[in-house]
């Protein structure tokens, strides 16, 4: 077997340096009435390289790629184009399979890639502090409205109806354990966000407000007002950015008052994937970075006084705090942060303005040529690279049935918000760079026979 | 002893003469070991790797929100981002290298088929909310991988979403939780055993339990009668890591799951050495109610320098209806169903909610999957084998020279455990740790062992080979070890200020913590 580098006779050497006379004698310890005799029926025994590749490109096939179709889904996966050298260089082995560092005179590496990571997306975000990642941002969200409550010492969160119904889902759940009382609704289709109400919902006992930005239906609002009214009650504004390529365009929350930003970092070299691995964005001020989970890197000096990296303020971590940390995250997304930071190199900040600008303008011209079609209706009033169309049939049939087109149309809001009717002619559309004007094309021409 | 007796190795040059030390360069490079600076020292925000299309002239809907000021993002062109991470990657210790023998963390042989299948753009350029009908594919990916876990864990269920092991402990926790409270029964203790690892009281802590510890015996495995005197009402659930964090297989576990579903409480496995087991034993028949499975370590998905991780949870029937959603469900006419909010009433009405946004790791699934396709049920079987030879190979052929304190009471399961005590082979000399030996393995070429862990353990050193490492690479391992072992009972002053050698010498970790600098600034904003 290819990956078993021992022979028989090697096997028949150590087992005779052991003491013992077979690899079944060292399982005693395994009561017999457990213990498997033979390998477990029932289950295909091992196969060649080309008959598992064989396999898998067979069930591979049986998938719509979206390079394949024109292709405009995000609400929370958005798909660029990754460059070349950044899986060619994530494919390393020496990133590829080393192991948290734990041990930072041989894995400066990974520890000085974090650094960086950590300074990008803090400044990215508009923030003085970040982490180096947590698993994606869904939990990542929930992170941040459990250190919310341990800054604040209060249980209530306001949840925009602006942010993603997953990540709602995700809060209720652990809010479910946790006894944090979550007040949220789900959106409609006025074309509003919902600022106001929530700044009219504010009061001494909440903890946190918790708003998308751009949100749900691609909308943008000014985050300050709605910042500066959570200070004056002691509440921490907590803001979700789920398409980071945006903040090349549209001023980050960190810089409209803030005080924890997290977001999913997906959109920038990890790519689609079905929904994982993807990359938790968490960044706030200085002054909560003790209350803040997830790994730090931090740099120091070695014994010649050289600068390296290690590992940090670990304390607030489960493997020394035990039962009393701020998390109980262990593994992170350290392959995925190295993706999006390797990116983000290669972009640079030119580079990321002109790509969100190309977003921008992309999905301006498509938002415009959509909503000329009868039977459509534009809701925003500003977005970036998203926007939702209100159409007069249920968005998720209209879906399907371009699927079957060959066109990926967008993500009902039918299929985000099952429970809601009034809003299930909403279609949630994004545009990014990977959008060419023939994909709009096709986009325009099958909505219009879907419609029809 | 020689000094090499399994591998080639180079003459050695002449010393330098006593009071010369080595030439320093103005770079500060030293031939092959490259000095690196950050990318905010070497970029510049108006250079760009990428060449993007003009974006067209549109009406901007930005709205008056546009980013005005500066973000301070460098650039580097595409040659240089490729030197730039090349550079980084070289300081860094990895499998690809050698071996790696971190206890409990499982770092096996990553297979390079494993990157080839999920890079297919069936799987990884597909988004997760398309229609169920174009993803038939990825959904039959999750179902065949979680039939899998479940045959060779003998449960009834899986939840495939958990996003890595701890997370993996908190379905399971959860899912505890939820069955006793849909019983009616408001349980708030969680026993661990003191040698656990740190993830299962942060866990129990997070879904609001009382965490108490139960100590270990002589022996290195759960005190059976102090956990059974301690199981009652108050008790919901008990977490136990199989084989544990000692290397040594919990040969009560039946015995144990027996008293605490008796009791009316779970059983949580830790799965995370799982590799040890697999196809030896299914923790079904032990008794265990679920337990997480780190693809990242039995099923050699790659660890990535600290992630991603995959870890989802095998379920018991009592469990089973409370998993997560979403999950796959195989139809009647052979297609595959996703089971979300809106469709799990009729299927999964008692499931304690979402975990994430969306459908797991599938990445990993696909590495993982095909791992397992490769070795089969025959192959997965042998992998335990000789994780579990590799380990009391390494055991036996250091036990003369290290503590084992649990060497005597029989054959070790993955992981070799030794401590830095005396216990008659002569103990370290006076001021050296353990600590010294792992820094003193790393000038040897190797990434030392885990060390300190289990706590339970003085001075512990956790050796774990797995299976994919040869004879020969053992030997070689076996021979730098104790040749630092040797100097460390010697007390060699030369040990203390190891590593000499790697990128870095040792690294101020105090400073770091004290004066925390996170982020990076110009030096004159300091």
């Amino acid at each position: 077997m290819r990956y078993l580098p021992l022979t028989d006779a090697d096997r028949k050497a150590m087992l005779d340096r052991i003491g013992v006379a077979a690899i079944d004698d060292l399982f005693i310890d395994v009561p017999a009435e457990s213990r498997l005799d033979g390998p477990i029926e029932g289950l295909p025994d091992h196969a060649g390289e080309m008959a598992v590749e064989r396999h898998m490109a067979a069930l591979a096939r049986r998938n719509m790629a979206a390079g394949d179709v024109p292709f405009f889904l995000g609400a929370g996966a958005y798909r660029h184009h990754v460059p070349a050298s950044v899986d060619h260089l994530i494919q390393r082995g020496e990133f590829l399979t080393a192991y948290t560092p734990y041990q930072p005179e041989i894995a400066q590496g990974t520890l000085q890639v974090l650094f960086e990571f950590q300074t990008q997306v803090a400044r990215l975000l508009g923030c003085e502090v970040a982490n180096a990642s947590m698993y994606d941002g869904s939990t990542a969200c929930w992170e941040a409205i459990g250190m919310a409550r341990r800054i604040t010492k209060r249980h209530k969160a306001l949840l925009s109806s602006g942010l993603h119904p997953h990540y709602v889902s995700v809060a209720r759940t652990m809010a479910a354990f946790t006894g944090d009382e979550l007040a949220h609704r789900a959106p409609t289709l006025d074309g509003e966000g919902d600022c106001e109400e929530l700044i009219a919902a504010l009061d001494g006992d909440t903890s946190c407000v918790v708003v998308q930005y751009p949100d749900i239906l691609g909308r943008i609002d000014d985050l300050s007002a709605l910042a500066e009214r959570a200070h004056a009650v002691g509440a921490l504004l907590v803001a979700v950015v789920t398409e980071p390529v945006a903040l090349g365009a549209i001023r980050a929350p960190g810089e409209m008052g803030a005080d924890i930003v997290v977001g999913e970092g997906q959109s920038l070299g990890v790519g689609l994937q079905f929904g994982g691995p993807y990359l938790g964005l968490f960044a706030t001020r200085q002054k909560y970075l003790r209350q803040m989970p997830g790994r730090l890197c931090g740099e120091t000096v070695d014994a010649e006084g050289k600068r390296g990296f290690v590992l940090t303020l670990s304390t607030r971590e489960q493997h020394i705090r035990r039962e009393k940390a701020t998390s109980n995250i262990c593994t992170n997304s350290g392959l995925c942060a190295l993706a999006f930071s390797i990116h983000l190199t290669l972009l640079g900040e030119k580079g990321l303005r002109d790509l969100a600008m190309l977003n921008h303008g992309r999905a301006v011209q498509a938002a415009g040529r959509l909503a000329a079609l009868p039977g459509v209706r534009l809701l925003n009033d500003r977005f970036f690279n998203e926007f939702t169309l209100i159409l007069e049939k249920d968005a998720r049939q209209v879906v399907r049935d371009l699927a079957d087109r060959g066109v990926l149309a967008g993500v009902s809001l039918g299929r985000l918000y099952p429970d809601e009717a009034s809003i299930a002619q909403g279609l949630v559309v994004a545009v990014t760079e990977t959008v060419t004007d023939e994909d709009i094309d096709a986009l325009v021409s099958g909505l219009k026979e879907v419609l029809a | 002893m020689t000094i090499n007796q399994s591998g080639w190795r180079p003459e050695s040059g002449a010393d330098l003469p006593v009071g010369v030390s080595l030439p320093a360069t103005a770079t500060g490079n030293r031939g092959l070991m490259l000095e690196e600076p950050l990318i905010f020292e070497i970029g510049s925000t108006d250079r760009s790797g990428v060449d993007l299309a003009d974006a067209p002239p549109v009406v901007s809907r930005l709205g008056g929100l546009e980013r005005n000021a500066a973000i301070g993002l460098p650039g580097l062109s595409e040659q240089e981002t490729v030197r730039h991470y090349t550079r980084l990657s070289r300081q860094n210790y990895a499998i690809d290298l050698g071996l790696f023998p971190l206890g409990s963390c499982t770092m096996k042989h990553n297979p390079r088929l494993n990157e080839k299948v999920a890079r297919l753009p069936g799987f990884a350029d597909i988004h997760p909310l398309q229609p169920v009908a174009t993803v038939q594919g990825a959904l039959a990916v999750i179902h065949e991988l979680g039939e899998w876990l479940k045959a060779l864990t003998g449960m009834a269920a899986v939840a495939m979403s958990p996003k890595a092991g701890a997370h993996g402990e908190l379905c399971g926790l959860l899912s505890i939780r939820a069955a006793l409270e849909a019983r009616g029964d408001a349980r708030q203790v969680v026993l661990v055993p003191e040698s656990a690892h740190g993830t299962n009281p942060a866990t129990a802590a997070f879904c609001g339990y009382a965490v108490e510890n139960i100590p270990a015996t002589a022996e290195g495995r759960v005190d059976v009668a102090a956990l059974t005197a301690r199981l009652g009402p108050d008790v919901a659930a008990v977490m136990i890591t199989n084989p544990n964090t000692c290397g040594l297989f919990e040969r009560d576990l039946r015995t144990i799951a027996d008293a605490v579903h008796a009791a009316g409480a779970f059983v949580y496995c830790d799965g995370a050495n799982f590799n040890a087991i697999v196809g030896r034993v299914r923790p079904g028949d032990l008794g265990v109610d679920a337990m997480h499975i780190n693809l990242h370590k039995t099923f050699s998905t790659p660890h990535g320098g600290g992630g991603p991780g995959s870890g989802p949870v095998v379920l018991s029937e009592a469990l089973a209806p409370f998993a997560p959603l979403p999950f796959v469900e195989k139809g009647e006419d052979g297609g595959f169903l996703l089971v979300e909010e809106e469709n799990a009433g009729e299927h999964h009405g008692r499931s304690f909610g979402r975990m994430v946004a969306f459908h797991g790791q599938m990445g990993m699934f696909t590495r993982a999957l095909a791992y397992i396709l490769s070795h089969g049920a025959d192959g997965l079987r042998q992998v335990a084998g000789d994780a579990v030879l590799n380990a009391n190979y390494v055991l036996r052929s250091l036990d003369d020279l290290l503590d084992a304190p649990f060497g005597a009471s029989g054959p070790c399961m993955h992981e070799a455990l030794f401590s830095d005590a005396d216990h008659g082979r002569g103990g370290l000399a006076e001021g050296f740790t353990t600590l010294d030996i792992a820094k003193g393995l790393i000038d040897e070429g190797y990434h030392p062992m885990t060390v300190y862990f289990p706590l339970v353990v003085h001075g512990a050193m956790l050796i774990e080979p797995t299976e994919t490492e040869s004879k020969a690479a053992l030997d070689q391992f076996i021979v730098a070890l104790r040749s630092v072992a040797e100097r460390a009972k010697a007390g060699d002053p030369l040990l203390k200020g190891a590593p000499w050698h790697a990128p870095r010498r040792r690294l101020d970790e105090t400073l770091a913590a004290r004066r925390p600098v996170l982020t990076w600034e110009k030096p004159a904003a300091r």
